[in-house]
């Protein structure tokens, strides 16, 4: 049973259709990246998985629910969707521990000593328990988005949403990132992640979608999209990136 | 020439302590009046304009209409003028009976309601909206998403504009003496009348609105730096 069914998914910006037509289903512990040339609406595509885009049309169920209807309680299936910005969006007033126990506290009545006792293993787990008491700004573009990850895991969510987690980090922080976005893949997360790190979508990815111009032109296995494309849009755009 | 002048503000009739200490402990009852009608109208009038604010960003078409209606008249038209008719107008409405305190209150707070209105409205709107999409994420509902994410980096970015209107109201109390009200103001010109020592009288009214406004200032100041954007 797929943990995520999208049937015939269309979403439009007033005139301008920028989903046409999706479908695609991803089963439990799956990791699916998603590629494509900027504007081929691959976040889009994402931020319709936890609709923070109003789904135009077509049926999207995740985790059972069924979220494009009108009716769904969005906050409830948000809970179990963890997601993860490429700007990060860390709570700049809070310490990098308020930014992690604000929504168990807030969402889940989880008491503040459990909340925090969990937040510290989620800072062991990216490496940053000592940066507990530091506000996201005295962090680096690594640290915060490391946060990030642990602030949405501290929801203990089914599945997580990337959204381009690197591309607003300096090369070399980009490892600490995606090492632990392999440690979670490792651990049996279902993860739906939108990158440019071709590397990543090879090594990690269990599947491959290729997006343009609002479509899923291709998807695959990694080892077959990135040495066997059979489409000659994603073999031009893999021409350019790799 | 110079000597002259500031002989005959100063040194003739009676001396300006003398003037002062005479005058002082009636200046200060009506100082106590001013204090207490700004602070109860400012805490009004916050809350007014919070309200105000989120109907005018409220998803609701009717509920933007009355904000911006409310917003709209009170920007368009003098102090004076809604002190006028909320005091005399209103009062002839025969269930309503308000006296002038009350009266002095509720136009002060209506008055700058609208005005906090707009600075909240405004700071609102420029917190990034990767905040709330973050928030929302998590699954935290709207209204605690406004409540634990947004407002508290709205009210911090808006302590500037936010002091200036609060001085701003401050000294819009002083209108109140037109309809009675023994603020500092109106005692000022009682004492005038009394004593014909307009220049002495007027100044030491200014030096204590000064005295309290800086202070409001330094105050605010204080809080910025406290609550600082990190």
């Amino acid at each position: 049973m797929s943990i995520i069914q999208v049937k015939n998914l269309k979403k439009s910006f007033g005139n301008l259709e920028v989903l046409k037509d999706i479908s695609t289903e991803i089963q439990e512990t799956e990791v699916v990246c998603v590629i494509g040339p900027s504007g081929s609406g691959k976040s889009t595509f994402l931020r319709c998985l936890n609709r923070l885009e109003e789904i135009t049309d077509g049926e999207v169920i995740v985790n059972g629910h069924i979220i494009s209807s009108k009716t769904v309680n969005i906050n409830k299936v948000r809970e179990e969707v963890g997601m993860v910005f490429q700007q990060f969006n860390l709570f700049p007033h809070k310490t990098v521990l308020e930014n992690i126990v604000l929504a168990p506290m807030k969402v889940r009545l989880t008491n503040k000593e459990a909340a925090k006792q969990r937040a510290y293993e989620l800072l062991d787990k990216v490496g940053l328990r000592e940066k507990a008491d530091s506000y996201p700004a005295q962090l680096s573009g690594g640290q915060k988005q490391r946060v990030a990850i642990a602030r949405a895991l501290a929801m203990d969510p089914k599945i997580m949403l990337f959204d381009e987690p690197t591309s607003a980090l300096d090369p070399e922080m980009v490892g600490d990132v995606l090492d632990v976005m392999k440690q979670l893949a490792k651990e049996g997360m279902t993860m739906v992640v939108v990158t440019h790190e071709m590397g990543f979508a090879r090594e990690v990815g269990d599947r491959v979608m290729f997006m343009d111009g609002g479509y899923v032109v291709e998807e695959n296995v990694p080892e077959e999209i990135f040495s066997n494309p059979q489409h000659i849009r994603t073999q031009s755009f893999l021409s350019k990136v790799l | 020439m110079g000597r002259e002048i500031a002989r005959a503000l100063f040194w003739e009739g009676e001396s300006v302590m003398d003037v002062i200490r005479n005058a002082l402990p009636y200046l200060m009852d009506g100082l106590v009046v001013t204090l207490y009608i700004f602070v109860i109208a400012l805490i009004l009038g916050f809350i007014i304009g919070l309200i105000v604010a989120l109907l005018r960003l409220a998803p609701i078409k009717l509920l933007n209409w009355i904000a911006k209606t409310y917003i709209n008249a009170i920007r368009g038209t003098p102090f004076i003028v809604q002190l006028f008719f909320i005091y005399f107008g209103l009062n002839t409405i025969p269930w309503i009976s308000m006296d002038k305190t009350t009266a002095g209150i509720v136009t002060v707070a209506i008055n700058a309601g609208a005005y906090f209105a707009e600075i909240i409205r405004a700071g609102i709107q420029s917190i990034d909206s990767g905040q709330t999409e973050a928030a929302r994420s998590l699954g935290l509902t709207g209204s605690q998403t406004m409540r634990y994410v947004v407002l508290p980096q709205a009210f911090r970015r808006m302590l500037p504009t936010f002091t200036n209107q609060s001085i701003i109201s401050l000294k819009d109390t002083s209108l109140l003496s037109i309809i009675g009200i023994a603020d500092l103001t109106q005692r000022g010109q009682i004492q005038q009348a009394a004593t014909y020592e307009s220049f002495k009288i007027w100044l030491t009214v200014g030096i204590i609105y000064f005295i309290i406004i800086y202070a409001l200032t330094l105050l605010a100041n204080f809080l910025e730096r406290r609550f600082e954007l990190r």
